[in-house]
């Protein structure tokens, strides 16, 4: 990976501290998680009232949907266009923790509530939407004013380069993680994916979330525009909740390989053990 | 290689097991404990006030939902709730072609009104082709035919002391009739029709006949069907159980629909 540009002192007792997250940056990812870990399973619910995805302006049973989750009497299935998966025991037809089969969509381990709910559903999603748009809003400026985006998650001209983005996609694979100064900031994969969520994925999942309210679609008229319709925003706004739940997963998965203990410390308290460099 | 490879069912139905065992499903139905104590469902409710006072804030008065042409109609547009009020007497106007159908218009009103039809239609008449957002998710958009709200409100003579205007309606669901209410604001708003048509013809039963409400920028359930009392209050507080609609008194959904 990228060569240290300042020498880590030699032969010093113990591990190197280094201050990487500020109090801003610890604040807002713990209340942001659990904020969209609640979007998330609320979501669940609020979609389970109606399983199905359609591009366009409108959509509504007797018209095509692109994706549909379903049940017959003894199955659970999964449509995506032409492609049906069987989903039995997941989604579409599963059983509750009474034992009773329920045909809703996603399960009740998923959803908030656990018991089908359209009403409760939306009253946790449209509260915590206001905590994530807040919380986005208050760290974006930070972000922007306070210089963690300049100096931290600003992509530099040489990282742009497809050999260095491809030298840190191979070492990601090899589980290589960047050792001593080098691991102080971050690479080219970690910026861009906290850059994609930051500005990108959670601004989207905020402004496909308005574009379905008709209040907001009279305010502001050219959201329907931007996003092709009201029903392709509420597609739209389902594939980037998943592609936020996969962020998450390789984020956890990563955390786990970099060393659990010092990553989750360092959220906490804001000071990272720089992992040593190994002696050649 | 059958033999040992559990079919999927039924590893499934393990890792629910196992999930049970490590005592998962406790914490979900602390989850839902949560869910229900009254201080969270209390502030689950400031949701609702901050969407209603932003958009009340941040959206014109007048501000108009889409309208659409022909060419953007639903093929076939989804009816939903009640399809078909039951008891004798709606049966009775069914036969009669609603030629009997009243709507009384109530409340803090100088002139109280008992319209017929044939009075709504003979009011002046605006078509609009709109998107209807069902709570659930989906929509279909139509193009409904009927009177202002404000021009039956005014024939009225609604006084300056209403807050909200209160839609009953002839279909019972369970223990009661259903009913929806909306403040002045939507109330006066052009887009906020009585509709008797669906898409240039006489609006089917299924629909809402012979009249149903259009407020376009709020959510299906506020768009009252079978319409036949509007009333004029000064608050919910005495109309059924306090929060101005048949589906917000009973599972608590949000009186403010525009989002």
């Amino acid at each position: 990976m990228a060569e240290a540009e300042t020498p880590v002192a030699p032969e010093r007792p113990g591990p190197v501290r280094v201050y990487r997250h500020r109090l801003p940056t610890r604040i807002w990812h713990w209340i942001n998680a659990a904020t969209l870990l609640i979007l998330l399973m609320s979501g669940l619910m609020i979609f389970n009232a109606h399983p199905r995805l359609y591009w366009g302006e409108y959509g509504a049973n007797f018209d095509r949907a692109w994706l549909v989750i379903g049940s017959t009497p003894d199955s659970g299935y999964l449509r995506i266009g032409d492609y049906r998966i069987e989903t039995t025991g997941v989604l579409g037809r599963w059983t509750d923790a009474q034992g009773a089969v329920q045909t809703w969509a996603f399960p009740g381990w998923a959803t908030i509530p656990t018991r089908y709910s359209l009403a409760d559903g939306r009253r946790w999603h449209l509260l915590f939407a206001w905590m994530l748009s807040i919380g986005l809003t208050l760290y974006m400026s930070w972000a922007l004013l306070g210089g963690h985006l300049r100096k931290d998650l600003h992509v530099r001209r040489a990282e742009w380069s497809p050999r260095h983005i491809w030298q840190d996609v191979k070492d990601h694979a090899r589980l290589r993680f960047p050792r001593g100064e080098a691991a102080a900031r971050y690479g080219i994969l970690q910026k861009l994916s906290y850059v994609g969520v930051i500005f990108v994925a959670l601004p989207l999942m905020i402004a496909t979330g308005l574009t379905m309210s008709p209040g907001m679609n009279a305010a502001w008229p050219w959201l329907l525009d931007v996003f092709g319709g009201r029903q392709s925003a509420r597609s739209i706004h389902f594939i980037t909740a998943w592609a936020l739940v996969a962020f998450f997963l390789v984020h956890i998965a990563m955390m786990l390989l970099a060393g659990p203990v010092n990553e989750i410390r360092s959220m906490i308290t804001g000071w990272f053990r720089l992992p040593p460099e190994k002696q050649a | 290689m059958s033999g040992i490879v559990l079919p999927r069912r039924q590893l499934i139905a393990r890792a629910g097991g196992l999930a049970a065992a490590a005592g998962v499903l406790p914490l979900l139905s602390g989850c839902d404990a949560i869910n229900d104590a009254p201080a969270v469902r209390k502030i689950l409710s400031m949701g609702e006030e901050m969407s209603r006072a932003s958009q009340r804030a941040l959206i014109d008065r007048g501000a108009l939902a889409r309208e659409f042409g022909r060419a953007d109609l639903s093929p076939y547009f989804r009816p939903n709730g009640t399809r078909l009020p039951a008891g004798a007497d709606y049966a009775a106007h069914v036969a009669s072609g609603f030629a009997d159908w009243r709507v009384r218009v109530t409340g803090l009103v100088a002139r109280p009104l008992s319209l017929s039809m044939a009075d709504i239609r003979a009011m002046p008449q605006r078509t609009q082709i709109t998107r209807h957002d069902c709570v659930e998710g989906w929509s279909a958009i139509g193009g409904w035919t009927g009177v202002q709200l404000s021009h039956i409100l005014a024939a009225a003579g609604v006084s300056e002391s209403a807050r909200h205007i209160v839609f009953r309606c002839a279909d019972r669901l369970g223990d009661a009739l259903y009913y929806e209410s909306c403040d002045m604001v939507d109330a006066r708003h052009p887009q906020t029709i009585m509709a008797w048509a669906l898409n240039g013809a006489v609006l089917p039963i299924a629909n809402g006949a012979p009249l149903r409400l259009r407020i376009e920028r709020q959510l299906g359930y506020k768009h009252a069907k079978y319409v036949n009392a509007i009333e004029a209050v000064a608050s919910l507080d005495s109309i059924g159980a306090g929060k101005g609609g048949y589906w917000e008194d009973r599972i608590d959904y949000e009186w403010y629909a525009g989002i």
